[in-house]
């Protein structure tokens, strides 16, 4: 863990907890107060607790040009991904995907490049249906490894992190708190449930954290679809294409939707917002990861659109190669954030017990 | 760029951008008028002394938002004759009260969120209502609904001087990037605050002490327009002397520490002076109830500082710090970290722990009657010998809070001079709370008196204006 990031985040956790005024706002400032002196991993752990809804920096009497110098949002945010940076191994590779846009488009072209040559040496590239393309075991020769691989490597790391803040056996009710706070964004919403402050200054709008939870829920519904696909296919030999009222597509079709639609109005949202109160060195990072998820989105409907088409061959190589490229790159790249959120909730939630 | 020409034709021009304010904006605009407020301070500082604070003194007969059980006016109305000794305006004092209540919903309609009293402010729960997020996030809403409703703001917009014609003021200047420019308003509101971050004039009442006191809140507050208009004769209340001051850390900066710089270990611990001198109870009420005749005492000592000595069994009992403080393992060592004769501190502490006596009752919530014998000035609860190691040293400096100093209205908010109302000059919050507090303070009435006088001099302004 870098230590100058920590050192900064512990000079401005000093400061809110002799002030106080930020309390209702969200789960970091409750924790924070609880304790008079913050060791290195209660600040990690601080850190993972917020979610940048920016409620505490346009509160606060003391941002800059005042001398206490105070952007806990900031501070917050690159401690956070420092501590993801650190948990990931190997570490450059994090560093690499949080901070650049050119590690998701490398992974995208090696998708692509991997499943285009295997399509072509084993598969019927003038195929319209895709299992002529690349037959179901072959996706799954390429698929397994490339879904267990990082399940392994992003497991390793939260057993670190879980380590690191001292967490304690998980109990059923603390997994209950932390889904109900996510189900909702709680901590995207302020103690008001006015929402956060994001892309129009101290303005409070829902805007942020619905395209979020549009993001969220049209991924799961996604991945709710490919288990109910692969359940179709082994335990009832019923093999895809699915038609659209079927299991997997009406879970799909409206989580491809929402996905697209979220990742875009977050782009968006992102662009009018101010770097500076987020982490301005994974702004390229993030774009690009937000862009992979919500093109993983684009191109899966697009082969629904064209599937049996002259297209098909081509869409289906190109959805293959976001997903591969979405998933091995996840221990490494912000779709790492919501897993270290959910531990840092259920961490506080055993505080909170 | 701003087209300063927009600021021609207006009807009300409001001096400052803090609490009072923006409620008279918000009242005036409601009610039809062009208003613009013209703000001495850049944007980051807008707000004044309004973006440091956390809380208004509400009164309520039934629960109210996060206010428990009831607060009376009867009772709100005692609690301001205590801290004031009765030097109190009892008809303003008691319309300010009645019209609390109402400011509750007022100030939610205008985007203020309320949260439960903060860890540490119990005892304020059931009078105060807290503002989620702090005073700078009032500020903030209020800004954003003053300028949907049309309110024109000027930052930067140092007010000079009123010129005061007869029973009218004619016009306004201001200073705007090296410009002065001149507006003629139908009507003014002052709400420019006290005038505590000009020290010579502090020390015309304070003497050369007074540079080494620490201004909590904005360096804006100057108290330029004040100064101009009690020059032409407008009528004043209270005294040069009288303000709101507590002890804070000695490390504040000047300006603008705001509230983090406070410190709470005064009921547990020994305050000497320079000398290393003991010179008042420390032990006397419960923290909230004294803090704030500590900013006079330690103005009152050597070069205006003084130093709480606590040790380690004292140190988790109040809030922490936001600057460490000086720690060492004997007395001795202390002393000469903080530059004091040695022999004197530890015979002071020798002294003060000798005079302590039977430690069973020790309380740290309550007045426990844990009292010195035989030692003067007595310690008269808490007083638990200083004795176990590590020992902590804060240092402690008068910080000043706001002036009283100010203009005279009356229950319209509006000023008068010898021959009697000046028709179109309204005053509102800090810059005329001293026509209400004589002496003393009670938490929270600051944004009570503003946010109560700001509505009703944005209401007579803007009928006024009509
Ligand atoms: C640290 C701290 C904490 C406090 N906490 C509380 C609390 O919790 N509750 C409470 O009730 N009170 C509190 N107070 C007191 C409270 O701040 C004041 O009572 C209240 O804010 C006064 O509001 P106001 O609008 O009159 O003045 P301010 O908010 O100070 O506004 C004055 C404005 O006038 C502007 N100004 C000054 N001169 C000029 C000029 N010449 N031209 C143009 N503009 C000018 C300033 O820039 C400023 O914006 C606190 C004060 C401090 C310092
Ligand atoms: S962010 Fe600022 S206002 Fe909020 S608790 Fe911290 S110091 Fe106080
Ligand atoms: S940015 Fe939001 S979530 Fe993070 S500490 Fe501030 S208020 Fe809490």
């Amino acid at each position: 863990m870098r230590g100058e990031l920590i050192e900064e985040a512990r000079r401005q956790a000093t400061i809110c907890n002799a002030c106080r005024y930020c309390e209702s706002y969200c789960s970091v400032f409750p924790a924070l107060h609880e304790q008079r002196s913050l060791a290195d991993m209660d600040i990690v752990q601080l850190a993972n607790l917020c979610h940048n809804c920016r409620g505490c920096y346009y509160a606060c009497q003391y941002t800059t040009p005042h001398e206490f110098n105070i952007n806990l949002p900031n501070a917050l945010a690159e401690v956070r991904r420092d501590s993801w940076e650190e948990f990931a191994w190997p570490t450059p590779l994090a560093r690499a995907f949080h901070r650049k846009a050119w590690p998701s488009i490398l992974v995208i072209m090696i998708g692509f490049t991997l499943i285009f040559g295997i399509a072509k040496l084993f598969g019927d590239l003038s195929g319209n249906d895709f299992y002529q393309v690349l037959s179901h075991s072959l996706m799954i020769s390429i698929f397994l490894p490339a879904f267990v691989f990082p399940f392994i490597a992003l497991s390793l790391s939260l057993r670190r992190y879980w380590k690191s803040v001292g967490g304690k056996p998980i109990k059923a009710k603390d997994i209950i708190a932390t889904f109900r706070q996510v189900a909702t964004m709680k901590d995207l919403a302020a103690g008001h449930g006015q929402g956060c402050n994001f892309e129009d200054e101290d303005k409070f709008s829902q805007a942020r954290r619905y395209a979020h939870q549009a993001i969220m829920y049209g991924f799961l519904l996604c991945f709710a679809s490919t288990t109910s696909g692969t359940i179709l296919h082994y335990v009832f030999d019923i093999p895809a294409p699915y038609p659209l009222f079927s299991i997997p597509k009406l879970l799909g079709v409206p989580g491809g939707i929402l996905m697209v639609l979220g990742c875009a109005y977050m782009i968006v949202l992102k662009k009018r917002s101010n770097p500076n109160i987020g982490d301005p060195g994974a702004w390229n990072g993030d774009l690009a990861f937000i862009a992979l998820l919500g093109l993983v989105a684009f191109t899966g409907l697009a082969l629904w659109v064209g599937a049996n088409t002259a297209l098909t061959a081509w869409l289906l190589i190109i959805h293959l190669a976001t997903v591969f490229a979405l998933f091995i790159s996840a221990p490494y790249s912000k779709m790492a954030h919501g897993f270290y959120r959910l531990m840092a909730l259920i961490r506080d939630a055993q505080r909170i017990d | 760029m701003v087209d300063i020409s927009e600021f021609q034709n207006i009807d009300i021009a409001i001096i400052g951008g803090g609490n009072a304010a923006l409620c008279a904006a918000m009242t005036a605009a409601e009610h039809g008028a062009k208003v613009c407020i013209l703000e001495s301070a850049p944007k980051p500082f807008r707000g004044g002394n309004s973006r440091h604070t956390r809380n208004f003194r509400c009164m309520h007969q039934t629960p109210l938002g996060p206010l428990e059980g009831q607060y009376l006016a009867d009772e709100y109305f005692d609690d301001l004759m205590k801290v004031t000794d009765g030097k109190t305006d009892e008809s303003l004092a008691r319309m300010t009260i009645e019209e609390s209540e109402a400011c509750f919903s007022w100030l939610r309609a205008r985007g203020v969120h309320f949260q439960k009293a903060l860890s540490g402010t119990l005892s304020l729960s059931r009078t105060n209502a807290f503002f989620m997020g702090g005073g700078k996030s009032l500020v903030n809403a209020f800004y954003r609904y003053s300028e949907a409703a049309g309110v024109r703001v000027l930052y930067n917009a140092n007010v000079q001087t009123l010129d005061l014609d007869g029973q009218s003021v004619r016009s306004v200047s201001f200073k705007y990037e090296n410009e002065t420019h001149v507006i003629k308003p139908k009507a003014v509101i002052v709400a420019a605050g006290g005038f505590q971050s000009n020290i010579e004039w502090l020390e015309e009442a304070w003497g050369s002490g007074a540079r080494n006191f620490i201004i909590r809140g904005t360096k804006y507050n100057r108290g330029r327009v004040l100064k101009n208009l009690l020059d032409q004769g407008v009528n004043q209340t209270g005294d040069p002397t009288q303000c709101h001051a507590i002890a804070v850390d000695g490390r504040a900066p000047q300006f603008d520490g705001g509230i983090v710089t406070r410190l709470d270990c005064v009921p547990f611990s020994v305050v000497v002076n320079k000398k290393a001198k003991r010179f008042y109870d420390e032990g006397e009420d419960v923290w909230p109830k004294r803090y704030a005749i500590w900013g006079r005492l330690i103005a009152e000592q050597p070069d205006q500082e003084a130093v709480s000595i606590i040790d380690s069994q004292a140190y988790e009992l109040f809030l922490p710090s936001v600057f460490p403080p000086e720690k060492a393992h004997t007395i001795g060592e202390l002393a000469d970290k903080l530059g004091m004769p040695k022999q004197k501190l530890e015979k002071t502490i020798a002294d003060f722990n000798a005079a302590c006596g039977d430690l069973s009752g020790f309380h740290p919530t309550e007045l426990d009657g844990v009292r010195t014998t035989g030692l003067t000035p007595a310690k008269t609860n808490w007083a638990r010998p200083i004795e176990k190691p590590p020992f902590y040293a804060y240092s402690l400096k008068t910080g000043i809070t706001f002036t009283y100093l100010g203009l005279k209205v009356d229950r319209n908010a509006q000023c008068s001079n010898a021959i009697g109302p000046i028709e179109n000059l309204w005053a509102a919050g800090e810059t005329m709370a001293g026509s209400i507090l004589g002496q003393g303070y009670l938490a929270g009435f600051g944004m009570t008196i503003g946010t109560v006088f700001g509505r009703i001099a944005g209401a007579e302004a803007a009928n006024y204006a009509r």
